[in-house]
């Protein structure tokens, strides 16, 4: 195989000082000083969420406090992960709600398998399920990871309901009298 | 199926496509034979046709043929008869076949009514479906996405009714969802001949109720739930446990009795949820008794044995079946099989029986036969018991000979298939007296009394057949899988044969039944495989002779000397 050669380049005196490359230099570092941040100090500092975003699935109450879903199972059916399970009750006679029938005695979502696909949400009858702002998960244990009932409510919260469609059913309910 | 040929077969034509229906079936009927459904909820081919739902109206038309000369009219642009179309529709469950009946089921006609009655079907309809029990499973909800308006024309307020009220222990009644279609009284009325049920009031005010202080509370009250098209009448004991959608099925044979009602079994991960009938027109047509649906709560009921157990130690399989092997091979061994053992179970504890050259004994249960579906014997496969040849005589309810034999210092061991030897009359002395190897399922005296125990699986859990009072064999399937420590009783039974030198090939259901139709004369020729899931009749003549204790029912009349006449309710 053939060697080639290559004779260095012999630098010219204004090269050799260095100075005008250093200046150049600190002059893009001050520009860079200069302008607005790019990041931003999170965790200190969170940004602005978009509105639509999927964050972490939650269970939300109506403005009366009341729990909205009534454990029709079908985001359990619909989620691709599987990360949701549901034990469905009958709410007890008597107790006040009872013409809503049917409440979640048990309500997990395991956010280890949850992939945020938001179609549990679409799927929900009663607007009870909800992916809203909050993205940031962490825990110390595969446990602690699954939300349970109380944990989901609790990230829920209220949000406003159009329909109060348990309220049009009792008022209809009382309208008719004992006359049914 | 080859129909056989008779001269009662009349040719209707639906949809453009020829059928042959024997005389009196209804075109809903005919209409199913060429695959065609007509949606309906009132109509039930077990039952009398009201035919107030309207939903199966459909077109129908005859030939023409000239008036004054009987000539069929050609249709010059077709070169056929032409058909006189009738000017209103008809509904297909009280149309029966005719000569030449044509039935149109796909016109614009058909559309509009179907539309119409659902729109008025829904006028008063909740929107319920999220969490309604029958969603998924609903006729109402099915039609109403072929014939649905979509929205509601309706601006009146809609009725508000009684949502839960309780006709039975085990009926739940919500009268906004019903539709008035009159299935569950026809049920009560026709099948149950428990006439408790009715409507009161008129109009959209219309209410089914029970009769004033009646209940709907006989043994087949759940069947008027399974008949519902809609959600109106709910299992207490199924709803709001688990959406429909999610359920398995698996088939099954109801166990309580030897009437062996065809049943489905619901269960999602490995866990039962309901139990209901699986149509079968040679035995329990489309119904079953409540107290076999009930019977799935033995699966993870008290008393469950989940391992095996030397003397009253927890133990492994292994060490199980040779310490039973031991207390076996010393001599004097007694068998009790039983009558709720499959056929394949049978099998192999008579080959048992004849290895120890022990007495093979069975323990009958008798109670009182309802002359629908609980027959008198309370054992599913006593029957088997005799076609495998495990005995040759009816068992009594008691064993008392065996007993007498245990005190006599013969019988020195006893195997028993899951029987409670102290329930069938053996004392506590005599049980302490002998050696008990059990195999079962639930603990009770034997198994605590015993030397050995094998805990075995519950008719949910395995496969087998039964052969049932009409000599009829029928293949049960394993829903879900047993719990952690028990054995399956074909695999429990061939150890214990390899155990006292008797080896056999295989454990497995469908191997076995090689070498039950080459050794049991009257299932050659079968296979596990081609038993079909309505059953097989076994030629039972063999044993037409032994008085048997089923008195009549469904589909079932007992041979000439019948057994007992308490069965006769």
């Amino acid at each position: 195989m053939a060697v080639i050669q290559v004779q260095r380049k012999t630098l010219t005196l204004v090269e050799r000082a260095y100075l005008p490359q250093i200046f150049g230099g600190m002059l893009t570092t001050i520009k860079h000083f200069l302008r607005p941040a790019e990041t931003m100090e999170y965790p200190e500092e969170r940004p602005a969420i978009p509105p639509g975003y999927r964050g972490v699935p939650t269970l939300v109450m109506d403005p009366h406090g009341r729990e909205k879903c009534v454990s029709c199972q079908l985001c359990e059916f619909v989620c691709p992960p599987k990360a949701i399970r549901i034990v469905p009750g009958s709410v007890a006679a008597g107790a006040g709600v009872d013409h809503v029938e049917k409440a979640p005695q048990a309500f997990d979502i395991d956010m280890l398998r949850c992939i945020y696909c938001g179609l549990c949400e679409e799927v929900c009858p009663e607007e009870a399920i909800v992916l809203q702002t909050q993205y940031s998960t962490s825990g110390y244990s595969r446990a602690e990871l699954v939300n349970h009932k109380d944990r989901l409510y609790e990230l829920g919260g209220t949000l406003p309901d159009k329909h109060f469609k348990w309220d049009v059913k009792k008022a209809a309910e009382e309208r008719a009298g004992g006359r049914h | 199926m080859i129909q056989p040929a008779t001269s009662d077969l009349i040719t209707v034509t639906i949809d453009g496509r020829e059928v042959s229906v024997p005389k009196g079936t209804n075109m809903i009927e005919a209409a199913r034979r060429v695959g065609v459904d007509v949606p309906h909820y009132c109509y039930h081919s077990k039952l009398s046709v009201v035919g107030n739902c309207r939903m199966c109206l459909v077109e129908t038309g005859m030939p023409a043929v000239d008036p004054a000369t009987k000539a069929p009219v050609i249709d010059p642009a077709t070169g056929k008869q032409r058909v006189n179309w009738g000017p209103r529709p008809a509904i297909a469950c009280a149309t029966n076949a005719m000569p030449g009946l044509h039935v149109r089921t796909t016109s614009p006609l058909v559309k509009d009514c179907r539309e119409g009655v659902m729109e008025f079907l829904l006028v008063n309809h909740p929107l319920d479906c999220p969490i309604c029990d029958q969603a998924g499973e609903c006729k109402l909800q099915e039609q109403s996405a072929g014939y649905g308006r979509g929205y509601s024309r309706y601006i009146e307020q809609k009725n508000v009714k009684p949502k839960r009220t309780l006709l039975g222990p085990r009926v739940m009644l919500d009268d906004e969802r019903c539709i008035l279609c009159s299935r569950c009284i026809r049920f009560c009325k026709e099948i149950a001949k428990d006439d408790v049920l009715g409507f009161t009031d008129r109009g959209s005010y219309t209410t089914l109720t029970c009769y004033p202080g009646r209940r709907l509370e006989g043994n087949y009250s759940l069947n008027t739930v399974d008949i519902c098209p809609v959600g109106a009448l709910t299992s207490t004991d199924f709803r709001f446990k688990m959406r429909v959608w999610f359920l398995k099925q698996t088939p099954s044979i109801d166990a309580e009795s030897s009437a062996g009602a065809n049943t489905l079994l619901w269960s999602r991960e490995g866990v039962v949820y309901r139990i209901t009938p699986r149509q079968n027109d040679a035995v329990n047509d489309t119904w079953m008794a409540d107290s076999g649906r009930a019977l799935y709560k033995a699966i993870r009921g008290d008393g469950r044995l989940d391992c095996a157990r030397v003397n009253g130690a927890e133990s492994a399989l292994d060490l199980a079946v040779k310490a039973a092997a031991e207390l076996l091979l010393r001599g004097g061994a007694a068998v009790v099989g039983s009558g709720r053992s499959s056929v394949e179970e049978q099998f192999l504890t008579r080959k048992l029986a004849v290895a120890l050259k022990a007495k093979a004994w069975l323990v009958s249960r008798v109670g009182e036969g309802d002359r629908i579906l609980v027959s008198a014997d309370r054992n599913p496969n006593v029957r088997g018991a005799l076609v495998t040849g495990l005995v040759d005589a009816l068992p009594s309810g008691r064993l008392d000979a065996l007993g007498a034999l245990i005190d006599s210092g013969s019988v020195t061991s006893v195997v028993s298939m899951g029987e409670d030897l102290a329930a069938a009359g053996l004392s506590a002395a005599q049980l302490a007296r002998v050696s008990v190897i059990y195999l079962g399922t639930h603990a009770n005296a034997t198994s605590a009394a015993a030397k050995v125990v094998i805990s075995t699986l519950t008719v949910f859990e395995k496969h087998g057949t039964f052969i049932n009072q009409q000599f009829r064999i029928q293949r049960f399937a394993r829903a879900v899988p047993g719990p952690a420590g028990a054995t399956d009783d074909l695999v429990a039974l061939s150890r214990l044969l390899g155990a006292v030198g008797r080896p056999i090939a295989t454990a497995d259901v469908g191997a076995l039944w090689t070498a039950i139709a080459s050794e049991v004369p009257a299932l050659a020729m079968m296979s596990y495989g081609n038993i079909p899931d309505t059953g097989l009749q076994v030629d039972g003549t063999p044993w037409a002779g032994l008085p048997f204790a089923e008195g009549p029912g469904l589909h079932y009349s007992p041979a000439a000397p019948a057994g007992k006449e308490a069965s006769r309710g």
